[in-house]
């Protein structure tokens, strides 16, 4: 029996967990304490357990390099996009009030927006750092 | 009791200098450059105290509202030093990839050794 | 009793500081840099600051950590005795000390409700939070609404520092 079958079993048991708590954290920022910054990061916490129990190779399959060159730009410009419809309709940039036949609704569908925006960019921005600093080489 | 008082008050504050004072200390002294930003780090998350203490108010809590409660701590340093924070982490994931690129190059993360290595001829 | 609490969170906090500063092992001195964070996070909480201790906690104990000890598995982990003596920064350090000591002294006293910083505008903000944006989250609605701006720069500055990683560390495969 391998010496790390106690850490692959418990990482597979709670990573399921960790993400779902990290969903929970970003869809409650508005009524309790989080937002799009802490899921995004426990999101990067998340992968990099998978990473370190599991190798980078399996890692890398799960999570690939690609998709995060792509998602760490998507996230900016989602934030971006949920200014643009307040320019369609006379406002200003970043103003949610154009985002909802209410105003009051419009700002919290706003405020969810970004927030996506941020989780994916932080989230994906992490585990990319992380990736290039554990696939570099030893000189 | 005053005198405690006046103690308690200045004892966060001269803390919190403390801090700040020893990331500062890490540095300007310290010539390793991992040891460097880990003192940096250390200088920023001093200062993040220094600007959440005055925003606590005494009997208030959390700023999330609730019909329970009538007294919040003030939210906008909350705001400023949340952006501060991951701000700083972007920072030194950057510095620390400088300081592995250094380290390929010059052999050595020793500012003192690399200064010695580049003055000779 | 939360005054108490906090005066013996923050003497612990200046005791891993200074074994920080003296561990000249660099992998210890990352783990206690972790345990500082875990502590600072404590103190945000007794501060009433719930989103901050979380950023704090998630960001500095974890990410933080992660890539120190990425960096340390990347290069050599142990700090040599400084080179030249540590007299000069230590006077450096003390003057500068001494200086914001004499400047926090006009700071208004801890946990009063009438300093400049409670108000101008924070009033606003925590009267309107729940009708104008329906987030009883004060924290949450001025971040990404009433100062949304200032968290698009933020996110560029995310983005900017992991291209920055990607362009320096990208290529030699292990």
């Amino acid at each position: 029996m391998r010496l790390d079958v106690l850490l692959r079993i418990g990482a597979k048991l709670v990573l399921p967990f960790i993400l779902l708590f990290a969903l929970y954290v970003h869809f409650h920022g508005e009524y309790g304490p989080g937002g799009g910054f802490q899921a995004g990061v426990i999101i990067a916490a998340a992968v990099i357990l998978y990473a370190i129990v599991f190798g980078m190779a399996a890692a890398e399959r799960a999570v690939p390099v690609r998709w995060l060159e792509r998602m760490i730009p998507a996230g900016v410009l989602i934030y971006l996009s949920a200014g643009v419809p307040a320019l369609f309709t006379g406002r200003r940039f970043l103003d949610y009030s154009a985002l909802g036949a209410d105003a009051a609704v419009g700002h919290a569908r706003g405020i969810l927006w970004i927030e996506t925006g941020v989780l994916i960019t932080v989230a994906s921005t992490m585990i990319a750092i992380f990736y290039a600093f554990a696939g570099r080489g030893r000189s | 009791m005053k005198s405690f008082q006046t103690f308690v008050e200045t004892y966060n504050y001269l803390v919190t200098v403390f801090l700040m004072v020893a990331g500062l200390y890490v540095v300007i002294a310290r010539g390793n450059m991992i040891k460097k930003l880990i003192g940096l780090s250390l200088f920023q998350t001093s200062v993040y105290l220094l600007y959440l203490a005055p925003a606590k108010i005494d009997g208030g809590t959390a700023p999330i509202l609730d019909a329970a409660y009538t007294v919040y701590s003030n939210p906008l340093p909350h705001v400023l030093i949340l952006t501060a924070i991951v701000v700083g982490v972007a920072t030194l994931a950057l510095g620390l990839a400088l300081v592995v690129r250094v380290h390929e190059a010059y052999g050595t993360i020793d500012e003192d050794e690399i200064f010695a290595e580049s003055e000779e001829p | 009793m939360p005054t108490l609490v906090l005066m013996v969170l923050l003497t612990l906090l200046a005791v891993v500081t200074i074994a920080i500063i003296r561990q000249r092992n660099l992998f210890g001195a990352v783990v206690l840099a972790g345990g500082y964070s875990f502590l600072m996070a404590t103190v945000l909480v007794v501060l009433d600051a719930v989103d901050v201790a979380m950023t704090e906690a998630s960001v500095g104990a974890g990410i933080s950590s992660v890539v120190l000890l990425a960096t340390l598995h990347l290069t050599n982990a142990r700090e040599d005795r400084p080179a030249h003596s540590a007299g000069l920064p230590l006077v450096v350090a003390l003057v500068v000390g001494a200086a914001l000591v004499w400047g926090t002294h006009t700071l208004p006293p801890f946990g009063s409700a009438d300093g400049p910083i409670h108000l101008h505008v924070a009033d606003r903000y925590l009267a309107t939070s729940l009708s104008e944006t329906h987030a009883p989250n004060v924290v949450t609605s001025v971040l990404a609404d009433y100062r949304g701006y200032d968290t698009l720069g933020e996110t560029t500055v995310i983005f900017t520092a992991g291209i920055g990683v990607l362009l320096l560390l990208r290529g030699r495969r292990a």
